[in-house]
């Protein structure tokens, strides 16, 4: 094994896979925060363990993972059930009720430090922010039968351990209970009336989301963990509507997040020309927001790009088809056979979306130019016949039917004909009010 | 010092004497000591008011966002400042810094809210952490470069009082003045906006540049607050004052008011125990005071408070166990009064009550005890007797009951023996007015033994209750 090699798997990959874990361990159980809309209360939890973390290590007066790992946990379950008691009994609403209790609680740990600083203890409060990604190593033998007995005996770094059997805990959890969770993130009413405890549900989860923050927290800090706990699930909610896909996508999102930003962060200096490494945890989170914000821009259903292309492609279709029906009533009203390109344009109110319009009703060879002139092809008569047809039946339906006034009807006929199929426009044809000419006295194209 | 600790309260801090606090607490404990209390009392009287319209307007949190997103501000100021040539250490440059980075942190949000599918909590939570997480990562950069001056850059995460000077003492009171100003020149406006913004909207009030108006004032106070408090417990100097003066006043102007003083309060009894007690980090203890001062009002506030509330819980219900007793006893009376030929007198069993209601016997004899106060009953060994107004009261309470039922079988058509219950949970609820209405309509019909007197009930009586 190359000496480089044996560095990376001592210092590099033990961290890395640390900060990956804590990823995976929050961002499974984000998912049902993201949908119960209560991601916030990670963001509170992670803030309110800090007094419990201390006052585990004060009372105990050892750094030994387990009493700091209990007391932060049984803060965060009090987290939650502060805020809770304060929003009824306040009648706050939660924003309001989390912002008192976390602070106020963040504000006692951090007063417990100081105290504890005194006792000539050091618990170093950026340490609660960033996080100690960089301390976790190991030293294993320089070769890979060394590597695997150090492995397999449990010379594993600790933070490490912790991190990968709490993401074994939510792994599990959300697997034997992915029914349960998914009724109760949708309907709790539903679930309740199933025979699935709610509260109960709630509460497993509550307490997991807390394990998870606490497991996390001192290798990776607080900020990360309130990002590993939402930005995963909500950029695979982005990406998804199914919630079993969201879930794997949430796992591998974090995955990438965890190896992406950690790898960012070591190499980043050299091109800096630093000498030190950044801030992994930072990285790791500043990397997941971007995959976040990808999503925002890019994601295929719900992306905002594609949104507006939706958006322009019908809004072209619209134009298209206003083009064509135009050219159709002018050939009707006798004589005028065509439309001048410009004038197209400018009744299609100009601009790009009346260029592509025109455009593509000449390659769909629904329009073409003769001279100056724009004139219907034979397809392009069909098509329009229909859209006009449709428009007509409209107005007949609107003014039979409904008993709308015969000059108000014409705008939403307009609209209307876009979305009219054969079929519905067979359907509207069967009403009494059906008969070979629109309101206005025009012949109804057959 | 200790090599290890054997519990938390062994921190052996060495008190003040009384001569040293009243300095500390009318300012004159040196200047320093000075300008810090007069300071955080400004800053958490701007925050306070401010947070009064935040808390309303259900921006709690997007304010705590806006505190983390000030970081990377901080940090890239400083970096273009050095980079520029610059000291990069000057205050004015870093809030600059700050409040652009927490401005574009809500836009952002705003922009996620409007513009995907995610719920404003994940775009908080998210653009929180990733903001902050820059940030972190722009410091450590810091860190690298090496250029010395970047200590302090620290300090804005947790706030560092002591190094408060008489400049922004001033700038603190500039900040409370203007808060003040701008709170008292849009007051109607805001108040609109906060209750009803779509009324706003109706009645002309441009509700976005409102919201922006207060929303600029939050960046105002955290940017000021991030080197007294720090940017992660700002939130709480904006938020706990208005949601502690929220239980205190429904009416919008004491609401600001009271806010301000709250947190004026905090302010300056949080760095006054900063100043004379070893160890205590002055934002921390600012909000923990301003905490104190929440749970205090979450529990004695008069209308609102939990104990106000609770004791009007527990004066119901005993009114309510009390009424179920006297008319039980009044029952078992009737019934024993018509086998003897006369009105309804004498002692009955307490046991026999209690079993009808299926009550607890020490919750019977609390009731009972309470009941002999009041001068309702007379209790001897295991009986009780009804006093002249025990009397009354009893058939005032059987009336109503009955009353109710009778209603309910004449004009809601429910069966007479589904009635008992319903009635059980109305009757206590009604009014003197009601009751004479309902008796008179019932007396029109004839189904009524005379005024004032109980009708006879509807269904058999006796027997234990489900």
């Amino acid at each position: 094994m190359s000496p480089g090699l044996h560095l990376f798997i001592s210092l590099d990959l033990p961290a890395m896979l640390t900060g990956t874990l804590a990823m995976v361990a929050c961002g499974l159980l984000g998912n049902f925060l993201v949908l119960r809309r209560m991601s916030l209360l990670g963001d509170a939890v992670s803030h309110a363990v800090l007094p419990g973390l201390v006052a585990g290590f004060l009372i105990t007066g050892s750094r030994a993972t387990l009493p700091m790992f209990l007391g932060a946990a049984a803060a965060g379950v009090i987290t939650v059930v502060l805020i809770e008691a304060i929003r009824r009994l306040g009648r706050m609403e939660p924003g309001a009720a989390m912002a008192v209790v976390f602070s106020t609680l963040f504000a006692l740990g951090v007063l417990l430090i100081q105290q504890a600083h005194a006792e000539g203890v050091d618990l170093d409060p950026d340490c609660v922010l960033n996080g100690q990604l960089e301390a976790v190593f190991w030293s294993p033998p320089p070769d890979w039968g060394g590597v695997l007995r150090a492995a397999l005996t449990g010379g594993l770094p600790r933070e490490l351990l912790t991190l990968a059997g709490t993401a074994l805990v939510a792994g599990a959890f959300v697997a034997m209970f992915f029914k349960e969770l998914r009724v109760v993130s949708f309907d709790p009413a539903l679930a309740t009336s199933l025979g699935i405890r709610a509260g109960a549900m709630h509460f497993a989860l509550m307490v997991l989301v807390a394990a998870a923050v606490v497991a996390s927290f001192e290798a990776v800090g607080s900020i990360l963990v309130i990002a590993a706990l939402v930005c995963p699930p909500a950029t695979a909610r982005l990406l998804t509507d199914r919630l079993g896909t969201q879930i794997w996508l949430s796992l591998g999102l974090s995955i990438a997040a965890g190896m992406i930003g950690y790898l960012l962060a070591i190499t980043a200096p050299s091109w800096l020309g630093g000498a030190s490494s950044l801030s992994a945890a930072g990285m790791i989170t500043v990397v997941s927001g971007g995959l976040l914000g990808l999503a925002i821009i890019a994601a295929p259903q719900h992306g905002i790009l594609a949104k507006r292309l939706r958006h322009a492609r019908t809004a072209v279709t619209v134009a298209r088809e206003d083009l064509l029906s135009t050219l159709y009533r002018l050939e009707e009203s006798a004589g005028h056979h065509g439309l001048a390109a410009e004038k197209a344009l400018l009744a299609l109110g100009g601009g790009r979306t009346a260029r592509k319009a025109v455009a593509q009703a000449r390659s769909r060879a629904e329009v073409a130019h003769r001279g100056d002139l724009l004139v219907l092809t034979d397809r392009g008569r069909d098509r329009a016949q229909a859209l006009v047809r449709a428009h007509r039946l409209w107005e007949s339906f609107l003014v039979g039917e409904l008993g709308l006034a015969a000059d108000h009807v014409h705008p939403r006929a307009e609209m209307l004909k876009h979305i009219t199929d054969p079929s519905m426009a067979a359907r509207l044809k069967v009403g009494p009010a059906s008969g070979k000419l629109d309101p206005h006295g025009r012949p109804i194209p057959e | 010092m200790q090599d290890r600790i054997t519990s938390i309260t062994d921190t052996s801090a060495q008190w003040p004497s009384a001569g040293e606090v009243w300095r500390t607490l009318t300012l004159q404990a040196g200047y320093n000591t000075g300008i810090v209390v007069l300071a955080a009392a400004l800053l958490g009287i701007a925050a306070g008011t401010i947070g009064a319209f935040a808390l309303l307007r259900k921006r709690s949190m997007m304010a705590d966002a806006l505190a983390h997103c000030t970081l990377p501000g901080i940090a890239l100021a400083f970096l273009m400042a050095t980079w520029l040539g610059g000291q990069g250490r000057g205050l004015p440059v870093l809030l600059l810094g700050a409040s652009v980075t927490g401005v574009l942190g809500v836009v952002v949000v705003q922009a996620i809210v409007r513009h995907t599918r995610l719920r404003e909590d994940a775009a908080i939570g998210s653009v929180l952490s990733v903001f902050f997480g820059a940030g972190v990562v722009l410091l450590s950069v810091i860190q690298n470069l090496r250029t010395g001056g970047q200590g302090g850059l620290n300090h804005f995460i947790y706030g560092q009082t002591a190094a408060m000077q008489e400049s922004d003492a001033w700038l603190m009171a500039a900040a409370a003045m203007a808060a003040a100003a701008v709170v008292a020149l849009f007051f109607k406006e805001f108040r609109v906006v906060c209750f009803d913004d779509r009324f706003a909207a109706s009645i002309g009030v441009r509700v976005w540049w409102m919201d922006l108006l207060m929303m600029s004032l939050v960046v105002v106070a955290t940017v000021i607050g991030l080197q007294a408090v720090g940017l992660i417990l700002i939130v709480a100097m904006l938020v706990i004052p208005a949601a502690a003066a929220r239980f205190w006043t429904e009416r919008l102007g004491p609401l600001v008011v009271l806010a301000g003083v709250i947190g004026g309060l905090s302010g300056y009894l949080g760095a006054s125990a900063s100043a004379l007690l070893p160890r205590m980090p002055a934002g921390a203890v600012i909000v923990l005071t301003a905490g104190v001062l929440f749970l205090a009002s979450l529990l004695l506030a008069p209308s609102r408070g939990v104990l106000a509330a609770g004791a009007r819980h527990i004066r119901v219900r005993v009114r309510i166990a009390s009424d179920h007793f006297l008319r039980a006893m009044y029952e078992h009376l009737e019934t024993a009064g018509a086998a003897a030929g006369n009105g309804p007198a004498g002692a009955i069993s307490l046991r026999a009550v209690a079993a009808d209601r299926r009550w607890s016997r020490p919750g019977a004899s609390l009731l009972t005890w309470w009941m002999e106060r009041r001068g309702l009953i007379r209790r001897h060994d295991g009986t009780a007797s009804l006093t002249p107004r025990g009397l009354d009261e009893a058939a005032r309470v059987t009336r109503n009951h009955r009353l109710w039922e009778e209603f309910l079988v004449r004009y809601a058509h429910l069966a007479a023996s589904h009635v008992d219950r319903s009635a059980d949970l109305v009757e206590h609820a009604l009014s003197r007015k009601i009751v004479d209405e309902l008796e008179e309509s019932l007396l029109a019909k004839g189904r009524m033994p005379g005024p004032g007197r109980p009708p006879r009930s509807v269904h058999p009586i006796g027997g234990p209750r489900s």
